[in-house]
C-alpha cells in the first residue's frame, strides 16, 4: 500500500529526515517510535503534503501513485488521514458543515455523488456512538473551545466519518488521560478492516497496550535504526532509546 | 439554512459582467442647471420638487467632495457623465410588454419577475437603468393599503407623502453626494406602510447600472407609520466597464411609533479588474429615523462589490425606548477600497444600539470601518454595543479601524470591542488534509466567520451572500 525509499525532507532549510525506508501493506499496524525531535512528525507531515516541509530526495509510493505528485486534498481524497498531534480550531466553522464538506470533497474526488442529508446524518450519529463522542460538539466549531482530550477524540471521530485507507495517527496518544486513551485505541481498534493500514505515531508504549502493532519502528535522527515486533516496544520502555544509539 | 455553504465554481472574472443592447434614451453629458430643469421635464415632475433639485445643484456647486475618508478617489469629472438614461420604450403594463432583451437580462440576473418567483414572497420592483420597468405584486399589497412603486411613479400618485416626508432623514445640503444626488435623483423605490399593518412579503429591489457613462443616482425612501412593520430587501449588479461608474444613492427610513423596518442589502456592483481598474464608485447615503417610541431600524449589509465604498448606513434614535441595529459585512479584494460603518446617534431615552461589523481584507486592498455612537445630552441611558473585527488574507492588504464615540450623558453605557484575526497556514493545511481544497477552505472559513451578520438576512440573501463572498475571495490564497 505504501512504499517510502529514501526519504530526505528539510524544514526551513535543515534536513530532518535522512533516508526513511518503510513498507506497509494492507491490513497492517506499524508503529513509529522515537525521541523527541527524531523527525516522527515530520514523517507524517511529509506523507500528507504539509507545505512547511520540502522533500529533497526520495519516494513516497502509494497504491502505485507517486504520492509526493498529489496535492495535499488529493491525498486525503486518496484514503490518506492525519491524525493531528495539535489539532486545528477553525472558529466559526461548524464541524457538521465542515464534515459535509470534507466528505463531498473526497467523494467528488473519487467520482462519487454527494452524500444525502438524511445519509450524512445516520453517518453522523453512529460514528458519534464509536468514539463516545458528547454530540453537544459536533455543533460547535471545529475544535474550538474543546478539551485536549475532546479535540484527540475529534480526530478520531473525523476518521470514522471519513474512514480512510492509510490512517496515520500522530501521537493521539498525547495529553489524554486512561480513559479516553482506552476509548480513542478502542475507536481505532473498530476501524481497522483487513483493507486498511495505520501508521501509530507515539512516545510512549503504553498506547501499544491498547492498539496491537504488526511492527513497531524507531526512528532516530531522521532514520528508522530499528524495526521489530511488539516486543521491541516493551524493550524500548524498559531501556530507553540510548541502547540502540 | 444560512448554514448551507454554497460553492460554486466560477472563473475568477466578474460574474454579471454582460451589457444588454437596449436602445437608451441618454441626455449628453454635462451638469448644469438646464440639465437639471431637464431631468425633471422628462419626469413630469411638479414644481415643488423642481425647486427642491435646484437648491440643491445650487448647493451642491458650492460643496467640496469630502476627503476625510480612508480613501484615494482619482478626481471625478462631473462635466464627463451623463445624468439621465431611461429605456426608450414607454413603462409596460404586463410582461408581454417588457421588452424581451431586458427579460433576457433579468433572467441572467436571476431576477425574480416570472411566475415561478412569487412562491419566494418577494415583490420586485426592478430599476433597469434610471426608470423603473416593472412592479409585481402591487395590487396585492395595495390591498392592505401598503404602497410599494417607484419613486418616479410615487411623485405622480402620491405627492402629498412624498413632499412629507422626502429629504426629511437625509437633507439635500447633508454631503457632497447627497446634495448631487437630490439635484439629479433618478428613480428609486418608494414604500408606505400604513398604521398596523405588517407587510406579508420582503419587498425587495434590484438596481442594475447599465448604460455606458451613465451615473445613477437612486432615491429610495420608505416610511412606516405607527405599529407597522416591513423587511424590505436591495441586491445589485453591474457589467463590467471599463470607465469608472458613479453612483451616489440617498436611502431614507423614516419609523414611527412601535413601527419595525429591517432593511438588507447584498452590493455587487462591479469591483474593477485584478489590476483595479474601473469598477463602480459607489458614495451612498443611508439614514435611518426611529422617530416614534419604541420603534426599531435594522441595517444588514453585505459589500462585495464597487472599487470604492463610502457609505455608512445610520440611524438616528429620536423616539424613547427606540433601538436600531447595523450588521455588515465587507469584503474586498484585488485594489477594492471600502470606508464604511455607522453612525448611531442617541436622542431619546433608553434608546440602544448594536453595532456587528466584519470586515474581510485580501489581494491589494483596504477596508476600514468607521463608525459613531453620539450619545446626546439628553438621552438618558442609552446603551450601545459595537462589535468590529477584522480578518486579513494575505499580508498585502490593510485593515482599519476608526470608532468615534462622543458620550454627553453620563448614564450611557457604551461598549467597543475590535479583534483583527488571519487565517492561518495551519488553518489552510488542516481543511486540505480533510479533502478540502484551498480556495473553498477560504470560503468555508470566511463565511464561518461572517455567519453572524449573514444569520441576519432572509434565506434568499443569505445563500446568494454566502456565494458572493466566496467568489469574491477566489484566487485571493495560495
Amino acid at each position: 500500500m505504501l512504499e517510502i525509499k529514501n526519504l530526505h525532507a528539510t524544514v526551513n532549510g535543515k534536513e530532518i529526515l535522512k533516508g526513511v525506508d518503510l513498507t506497509v501493506k494492507k491490513g497492517e499496524v506499524h508503529a513509529i517510535m522515537g525521541p523527541n525531535g527524531s523527525g516522527k512528525s515530520t514523517l507524517a507531515s511529509v506523507i500528507t503534503g504539509n507545505p512547511a516541509f520540502e522533500v529533497t530526495k526520495g519516494k513516497v509510493i502509494y497504491e502505485g501513485v507517486d504520492l509526493l505528485e498529489l496535492s495535499p486534498e488529493e491525498r486525503a481524497g486518496a484514503g490518506v488521514f492525519l491524525s493531528f498531534q495539535y489539532p486545528v480550531e477553525i472558529p466559526g466553522v461548524s464541524m457538521v458543515n465542515f464534515m459535509r464538506a470534507a466528505i463531498n470533497e473526497q467523494r467528488k474526488y473519487r467520482g462519487q455523488e454527494p452524500v444525502s442529508a438524511t445519509e450524512f446524518l445516520r453517518l453522523m450519529r453512529e460514528k458519534k456512538e464509536l468514539v463516545e463522542m458528547d454530540s453537544q460538539l459536533t455543533n460547535r466549531s471545529v475544535n474550538e473551545g474543546f478539551s485536549g482530550g475532546e479535540k484527540k477524540r475529534n480526530e478520531i471521530f473525523q476518521m470514522a466519518m471519513l474512514e480512510p485507507k492509510l490512517a496515520i495517527l500522530d501521537e493521539t496518544d498525547s495529553g489524554l488521560d486512561i480513559d479516553a486513551l482506552r476509548i480513542v485505541a478502542n475507536g481505532v481498534n473498530k476501524l481497522k478492516t483487513p483493507e486498511n493500514a495505520s501508521i501509530v505515531i507515539t512516545h510512549y508504549q503504553r498506547l501499544l497496550d491498547y492498539i496491537i502493532p504488526d511492527f513497531v519502528h524507531v526512528l532516530h535522527d531522521g532514520k528508522i535504526i530499528k524495526s521489530g515486533d511488539k516486543s521491541l516496544a516493551l524493550e524500548l520502555e524498559e531501556k530507553g532509546y540510548d541502547w540502540l544509539k | 439554512m444560512s448554514d448551507e455553504i454554497l460553492y460554486e465554481v466560477t472563473q475568477s472574472e466578474y460574474k454579471y459582467g454582460f451589457t444588454t443592447d437596449i436602445e437608451t434614451d441618454i441626455i449628453p453629458p454635462g451638469l448644469n442647471e438646464d440639465v437639471v430643469r431637464l431631468i425633471s421635464a422628462k419626469k413630469n415632475e411638479p414644481d415643488w420638487l423642481l425647486e427642491f433639485r435646484l437648491k440643491a445643484y445650487r448647493h451642491w456647486t458650492k460643496m467640496e467632495m469630502p476627503d476625510w475618508a480612508y480613501l484615494k478617489i482619482p478626481p471625478i469629472d462631473y462635466q464627463a457623465i451623463s445624468y439621465f438614461a431611461a429605456p426608450r420604450k414607454n413603462a409596460p403594463k404586463s410582461l408581454d410588454e417588457v421588452d424581451p432583451e431586458l427579460l433576457k437580462t433579468f433572467d441572467k440576473l436571476g431576477i425574480p419577475l416570472e411566475e415561478q418567483k412569487i412562491l419566494s414572497g418577494m415583490a420586485v420592483d426592478a430599476v433597469m437603468d434610471s426608470v423603473s420597468v416593472k412592479t409585481t405584486f402591487r395590487e396585492n399589497l395595495a390591498e392592505q393599503g401598503i404602497i410599494f412603486c417607484s419613486f418616479s411613479e410615487a411623485v405622480q400618485e402620491h405627492p402629498d407623502l412624498v413632499k412629507k416626508y422626502m429629504a426629511t432623514v437625509v437633507p439635500y445640503a447633508d454631503n457632497y453626494f447627497a446634495a448631487l444626488n437630490s439635484a439629479v435623483f433618478s428613480d428609486g423605490s418608494f414604500a408606505y406602510i400604513p398604521k398596523g399593518v405588517r407587510c406579508p412579503m420582503e419587498l425587495s429591489t434590484y438596481f442594475r447600472i447599465n448604460a455606458a457613462n451613465t451615473g445613477q443616482f437612486e432615491r429610495t425612501l420608505i416610511v412606516a407609520e405607527e405599529g407597522s412593520y416591513v423587511s424590505y430587501l436591495e441586491g445589485c449588479t453591474a457589467p463590467m466597464r471599463d470607465e469608472n461608474q458613479l453612483h451616489a444613492a440617498i436611502v431614507e427610513i423614516v419609523a414611527m411609533k412601535d413601527a419595525e423596518v429591517k432593511y438588507s442589502t447584498v452590493q455587487n456592483w462591479y469591483p474593477g479588474d485584478k489590476e483595479g481598474k474601473g469598477g463602480v464608485y459607489n458614495f451612498v447615503t443611508k439614514r435611518g429615523i426611529c422617530k416614534g417610541e419604541n420603534s426599531r431600524i435594522s441595517w444588514t449589509q453585505v459589500e462585495t462589490g464597487s472599487a470604492i465604498t463610502w457609505k455608512y448606513p445610520s440611524c438616528i434614535l429620536m423616539g424613547d425606548n427606540s433601538s436600531a441595529e447595523f450588521y455588515s459585512v465587507a469584503v474586498t479584494n484585488h485594489h477594492q477600497q471600502a470606508d464604511t460603518g455607522t453612525k448611531m446617534i442617541h436622542i431619546g431615552k433608553n434608546t440602544s444600539s448594536h453595532i456587528l461589523s466584519k470586515g474581510i481584507s485580501a489581494g491589494f486592498s483596504n477596508n476600514s470601518y468607521r463608525g459613531l455612537v453620539r450619545v446626546n445630552p439628553k438621552a438618558e441611558n442609552a446603551r450601545n454595543f459595537s462589535q468590529c473585527d477584522s480578518l486579513l488574507l494575505g499580508d498585502k492588504c490593510g485593515a482599519h479601524t476608526f470608532p468615534y464615540m462622543e458620550v454627553n450623558n453620563e448614564t450611557a453605557i457604551v461598549e467597543h470591542e475590535a479583534t483583527t484575526s488571519k487565517i492561518s497556514e495551519d488553518q489552510i493545511f488542516y481543511c486540505n488534509q480533510r479533502g478540502i481544497d484551498t480556495e473553498k477552505a477560504v470560503g468555508l472559513i470566511v463565511n464561518g466567520y461572517a455567519k453572524e451578520v449573514l444569520n441576519k438576512l432572509p434565506m434568499e440573501f443569505a445563500v446568494e451572500a454566502q456565494k458572493l463572498l466566496q467568489i469574491t475571495l477566489e484566487g485571493s490564497v495560495g
